[in-house]
């Protein structure tokens, strides 16, 4: 059931869509109470939506062009007199091609840039693999001071991105994808349902953990229901935020299920599955585990929704592959 | 008259204190057994003009809001720095003996978590004059009229990030960016010249839209004149001051020499260059 046309991405349903990227919107809304806000983009301030903002504080969005180095480096020096600058661009051209502008100007001086890499993973199909970016993770999450977040949908970094405005110290690198997926939280203005760090049980099962990160969880709820029919009981994790991992929900999902299986858009080296893994395997505590996601490989060509069933990234192929671990 | 001698005290004092900055340079590195005299002593004179005449700051609040910033894309001369640093009172000159210790606030680049009156850590060369950009946004944003100044190396000029930074500067009408280019023409390998050429300077910076000076970066009158001159912070121009600098300027052995971009000076060498800076005219 998807709200897009699977080939056209022609839109169904719009009233349904979850919109990734609502993080241009959050701002215009804290805009007002948070002039320390500033936003940049590098020529794609439209695709990222953070226009939104743009539109609403002109004089506080800047467009550097196809500069993201410059982009990054100076979005340092804003925050170095204590401004917030939220940065979007493309994940490949923000997490990886600027990837020592982050280190070096923002990480190391441990400055409140808020980073979003857009169209992570392969969402961007058939552009090729110079727009994927299956190794942005791996790369932010190596970074010291750096927090990493993978959020579900919409609504979720709609929440983080309020908290890190208004509670959270340290840079940031938000990883989002293209906004043409579907919700997997809904709306609700008296509760929060996502903070930074905490992971997120959205659905209770004692023979597997599924533990998986953005546009994943989707595909892992839906994989649990279809393993339901089985009658394997699968626990659903959104681990959005990959660093600082909560380490105390992997630990009890080992002992609690005796098997875990991370989902991620990311290569399986050094993402959030490699983060799992360093928990499980200091901790001591055993249990079933697999990390799926790309094996070190750089995707095919193709339509995304394609794609995605090809290396097992929806729902039939995420129950396949937990099957898989189970049953070995 | 009574100005002409306020201005000849003037020349005097940042003269001394150019000896100060390699003196020290000299003495900190002997601590540390390497490091960077020939790309600090080109620049000696711009950092004395800069400390004791140019840059408004205050030791005792060095997080003012209003202050003028002050980046080394060329961090590598930070060696050069601390001691006016902690001469006009941003800290206790006794911190320096630490220099290069584990631990220590100080080394060969700067670090501005570390080390009160440095406005960004730097050592990655290319980012200097976008953190700028950054700084001067802010400027504009906050509605405050300090300046930014930004250092870099002629060699830095080879880092496609300056010409990233240099193309969006006028774009965001940065009249309150002030580039100096440290230009002693020489590189690690060798004459900047013979390993990548990034003549000519002037015409580039022109056709990219800045104000373009060039001054003689060692003749302090000269630079006095030229920052003095600066165009008012809320033009929409920003100035690029070439400097025309000689590389380990102060030691005959070191000069134009890219031997003494990183080096460690044996001891009679260390008192052949001691005599030749207190010499200095």
């Amino acid at each position: 059931m998807t709200t897009f046309h699977k080939d056209t991405w022609e839109l169904y349903k719009s009233t349904e869509m979850a919109k990734q990227l609502t993080a241009g919107e959050t701002l215009a809304k804290l805009g007002d109470d948070h002039p320390e806000i500033v936003a940049l983009c590098a020529d794609l301030g439209k695709p990222t939506r953070l226009w939104d903002f743009g539109a609403k504080y002109p004089d506080r969005f800047f467009n550097f062009g196809i500069a993201e180095k410059n982009m990054v480096t100076a979005a340092a020096g804003l925050a170095s007199t204590g401004k917030i600058p939220f940065v979007a661009t493309y994940a490949s051209f923000l997490g990886i091609l600027a990837a020592e502008n982050i280190r070096t100007a923002v990480a190391y001086p441990n400055l409140n840039v808020r980073l979003i890499g857009t169209h992570t993973g392969i969402a961007m199909g058939f552009y090729g693999s110079s727009h994927h970016a299956t190794e942005d993770i791996a790369i932010t999450r190596s970074m010291a001071n750096m927090t990493v977040i993978s959020p579900a949908d919409g609504v979720a970094i709609a929440e983080m991105v309020e908290e890190s405005v208004k509670a959270y110290e340290g840079p940031i690198y938000f990883r989002v994808s293209r906004g043409r997926e579907e919700q997997v939280y809904t709306k609700d203005a008296a509760k929060v349902q996502n903070r930074i760090g905490k992971a997120n049980i959205l659905r209770k099962g004692s023979d597997l953990t599924i533990i998986a990160c953005g546009i994943e969880v989707h595909e892992a709820l839906q994989a649990a229901e279809q393993l339901q029919d089985k009658g394997i009981s699968v626990r659903v994790i959104d681990m959005h935020t990959i660093k600082p991992l909560d380490r105390e929900a992997v630990l009890n999902s080992a002992r609690e299920t005796g098997a875990i299986l991370t989902v991620e858009e990311h290569n399986v080296m050094g993402g959030l599955g490699s983060a799992v893994a360093e928990v499980l395997m200091e901790s001591g505590v055993n249990c079933k585990f697999k990390r799926h996601g790309f094996y070190d490989e750089y995707s095919l060509i193709g339509k995304p929704f394609y794609l995605y069933q090809h290396y097992k990234l929806d729902g039939k192929g995420i129950a396949m592959v937990a099957e898989d671990l189970l049953n070995n | 008259m009574v100005n002409l001698t306020a201005s000849q005290v003037k020349v005097n004092l940042i003269k001394e204190k150019a000896k100060l900055s390699r003196l020290e340079t000299i003495r900190l590195i002997s601590l540390a057994k390497s490091g960077h005299y020939g790309s600090s002593f080109s620049c000696s004179e711009i950092f004395a003009t800069l400390y004791y005449h140019v840059l408004r700051y205050d030791p005792n609040n060095p997080k003012w809001k209003n202050r003028d910033r002050f980046v080394m894309g060329k961090g590598h001369s930070a060696v050069g720095v601390y001691p006016l640093l902690a001469d006009v009172g941003f800290f206790p000159k006794e911190e320096l003996d630490t220099y290069t210790e584990v631990g220590s606030a100080f080394g060969d680049h700067p670090d501005m978590n570390k080390i009160k009156g440095i406005d960004f850590s730097s050592g990655s060369i290319g980012h200097g004059l976008s953190v700028g950009v950054g700084m001067a946004l802010a400027a504009r944003l906050d509605n405050l009229d300090y300046r930014t100044y930004i250092l870099m190396g002629d060699g830095e000029l080879q880092e496609g990030q300056v010409w990233e930074a240099a193309m969006s500067a006028p774009n965001f009408k940065l009249g309150n960016l002030v580039a100096i280019v440290d230009n002693n023409k020489v590189t690690v390998d060798g004459v900047t010249a013979e390993n990548m050429s990034i003549e000519p300077i002037r015409d580039k910076w022109e056709s990219f839209g800045w104000n373009v000076i060039d001054v003689d970066g060692h003749d302090i009158e000269a630079l006095i004149r030229t920052f003095e001159n600066l165009p008012s912070p809320d033009t929409d121009v920003p100035t690029v001051i070439i400097a025309d600098t000689v590389a380990g300027k102060g030691v005959s052995f070191m000069e134009n020499g890219y031997e003494w971009h990183v080096a460690n000076l044996g001891e009679d060498d260390k008192i052949r260059a001691i005599n030749e800076i207190k010499e200095m005219n």
